[in-house]
């Protein structure tokens, strides 16, 4: 059984409630930090706990912290990214609708430590649902004197505002996000500057995903080196796990990070409980849809014979190659019957949907893949469409003002390389 | 005929507006065009996204570009009931194909088209942050998980009988999610 920080009071009823909460000890990591710690220390104690970003870039979150500009008479903003968009994950949505507390209360201490006194939460158009959740916890948190103005008696000041979107998954790149913020189309923006130096409406501004800002709330309470001696390496603390597919049990599941593997995440009942209907596993997309595809040989074993465990470094092992991702643990898992091509059609579809059009290889060339194994999954393919494939997607790779192109392009390489023979096979 | 938030509405939208600093305004345009789509029957004409312009002292331009931006904006009219179904991966590997043929079958349209009577739309989504539950389709605010066909013969039946249009600022019963 690994730790949990975030789902430690996942049974208990009500806990949406402040005085339920607050009976398991919610809100002291707030009053610890506004009474008795300095902004600086706070950074510190992140920096220490090696927490790295759990959107899925997995930046360390300390150090996005210490790059904030702090000119004088400016204001700083915080920016929490709840914009779940990544197929395959819907960790945050558990997280905010089950325990919208623990987000407020990693809202107000990082709000705290980075000297903001106007936070946002920006929640993808779909969670509307959650808006009420989120705002009923908000005033709770005011009325008990934990937001608004002078904060447990001291000067600190903090509001916290719900911005919705409206459908966009390019919203959750950061800048794309900030536009969308400010009222706009989400095109990123070109980097630099980057948004600690210039983010909302100019102003310096971290932008921090759901899980993450969460996570500040036990680094506070225990201290960051605590914090750091959950996981293995440079893989600390703990990380949320949406389980989706051809799997018995589908949920979220907190895992502490190095200590699982997935052949364990897999089969066991007290994760995923094994695949469906008896059938044998065929492929795990382990991070959500922009990683690479991989199958049951390498995705429970790297490729010199090591057990995958669920960290980054070990999913990350063998490059693309033999290896994948941790992503935004967004752990889609494939049964045998499964097509890949077919699968990776769906992806395809999603990302030229979801393209913003500024750039023209994303613009295109999501368009012409989903074309393309539209084609082969109807029948209509040729042989030399896999290459064409191939050729497309890297012409989309680190060409991009944004990571959206990485992301379209980096499934359909990954499911060609491990599974030509599913393309081959609807082309006959 | 004049668009126009009503009282309620309009302190809405007041109250959205205040949120954001002098001169930051624009910065509600999205959550005023989601209101505006509630209040003027599930889509934004171009009346009413001038209205929105002139609530927020920008032009009409500003207004179009961001609406025809987001997949939830409806720019034509819609059925009273949008029946939003996710077609993504996770969806797919769980039988969304199934339910979509099905839900096309029962109310004699295609994805993306509008019932005779215009009682229901029908529209294919992606991702809707539900894999764990799939497959499921969204009806304003509410998220109708762990979908089979006969779980969506009696949702179709109860939307039916219903004479309100769903909307995003529905209050959702959670007990469903559970």
């Amino acid at each position: 059984m690994s730790t949990k920080l975030l789902l430690k009071h996942d049974h208990i009823s009500n806990l949406n409630l402040i005085e339920v909460y607050k009976q398991q000890g919610g809100y002291s990591s707030a009053e610890k930090a506004i009474k008795t710690l300095s902004a600086e220390a706070i950074v510190e104690e992140v920096k220490k706990s090696g927490l790295r970003g759990r959107g899925g870039a997995g930046f360390p979150t300390g150090m996005k912290w210490s790059f904030l500009a702090k000119p004088a008479g400016v204001p700083r903003y915080l920016v929490c990214n709840a914009d779940e968009s990544e197929p395959g994950t819907f960790k945050d949505r558990y997280l905010m609708e089950r325990n919208p507390h623990l987000l407020i209360e990693g809202m107000i201490c990082s709000s705290f430590a980075l000297g903001a006194n106007t936070s946002y939460i920006y929640i993808r158009g779909e969670y509307f649902y959650i808006v009420p959740i989120l705002e009923k916890a908000i005033e709770e948190a005011r009325a008990s004197g934990l937001l608004g103005k002078n904060i447990l008696g001291t000067d600190y000041n903090l509001e916290i505002y719900v911005q919705v979107g409206a459908g966009a998954y390019i919203c959750g790149e950061e800048t794309a996000l900030l536009e969308s913020l400010e009222g706009k189309r989400g095109n990123p923006r070109m980097k630099p500057p980057f948004p600690a130096v210039a983010g909302l409406w100019g102003c310096p501004t971290v932008v921090n995903n759901v899980e993450t800002i969460a996570s500040v709330v036990s680094i506070i309470e225990n201290g960051g080196d605590e914090y750091a001696k959950l996981g293995v390496g440079k893989s600390t603390g703990t990380k949320l796990i949406s389980a989706s597919g051809h799997i018995n049990k589908p949920g979220v599941y907190e895992v502490e990070l190095g200590k699982v593997s997935v052949e364990e995440f897999v089969t066991s009942d007290e994760y995923c409980g094994g695949v469906w209907k008896g059938r044998k596993l065929k492929a795990v997309v382990a991070g959500g849809s922009s990683v690479p595809i991989l199958p049951t040989a390498l995705i429970y074993y790297t490729s010199d014979g090591k057990p995958r465990m669920i960290s980054y470094e070990s999913l990350g092992e063998g490059g693309f190659f033999t290896g994948t991702m941790l992503g935004s643990g967004g752990f889609i898992v494939m049964d045998e019957t499964v097509n890949i091509a077919e699968n990776l059609y769906t992806f395809n579809r999603f990302y030229h949907h979801e393209s913003c059009g500024q750039c023209s290889p994303c613009r295109e060339g999501t368009g012409w893949m989903e074309k393309i194994t539209h084609s082969i999954i109807n029948g209509h393919g040729k042989r030399s469409d896999i290459d064409l494939l191939l050729d497309l997607q890297s012409k989309i790779d680190g060409k991009t003002i944004c990571p959206l192109g990485e992301a379209a392009a980096w499934p359909v390489a990954s499911a060609i390389r491990h599974f030509r023979a599913d393309f081959e096979k609807l082309i006959g | 005929m004049e668009v126009k938030f009503n009282e309620t509405a309009l302190k809405t939208a007041n109250q959205i507006i205040s949120r954001y600093p002098e001169g930051k305004q624009k910065s509600a345009l999205i959550p005023l065009l989601h209101l505006a789509q509630a209040e003027f029957d599930g889509w934004l004409s171009v009346g009413v996204m001038d209205y929105v312009a002139s609530l927020l002292v920008i032009q009409p331009i500003e207004v179009y570009e961001v609406a025809s931006f987001y997949s939830m904006f409806n720019l034509k009219p819609v059925g009273k009931c949008l029946i939003e179904v996710c077609h993504t991966s996770s969806c797919w590997l769980r039988g969304a194909e199934d339910l979509i043929k099905h839900l096309e079958d029962k109310l004699k349209i295609k994805a993306g088209e509008t019932t005779a009577d215009g009682k229901f739309t029908l529209k294919r989504v992606e991702c809707l942050g539900s894999c764990g539950t799939a497959p499921l389709m969204q009806v304003g605010a509410q998220y109708y998980e762990n979908l089979n066909i006969d779980k969506v013969d009696a949702i179709i039946e109860t939307l039916d009988k219903s004479g309100k249009r769903p909307t995003y600022f529905d209050k959702v019963d959670l007990e469903s999610h559970k």
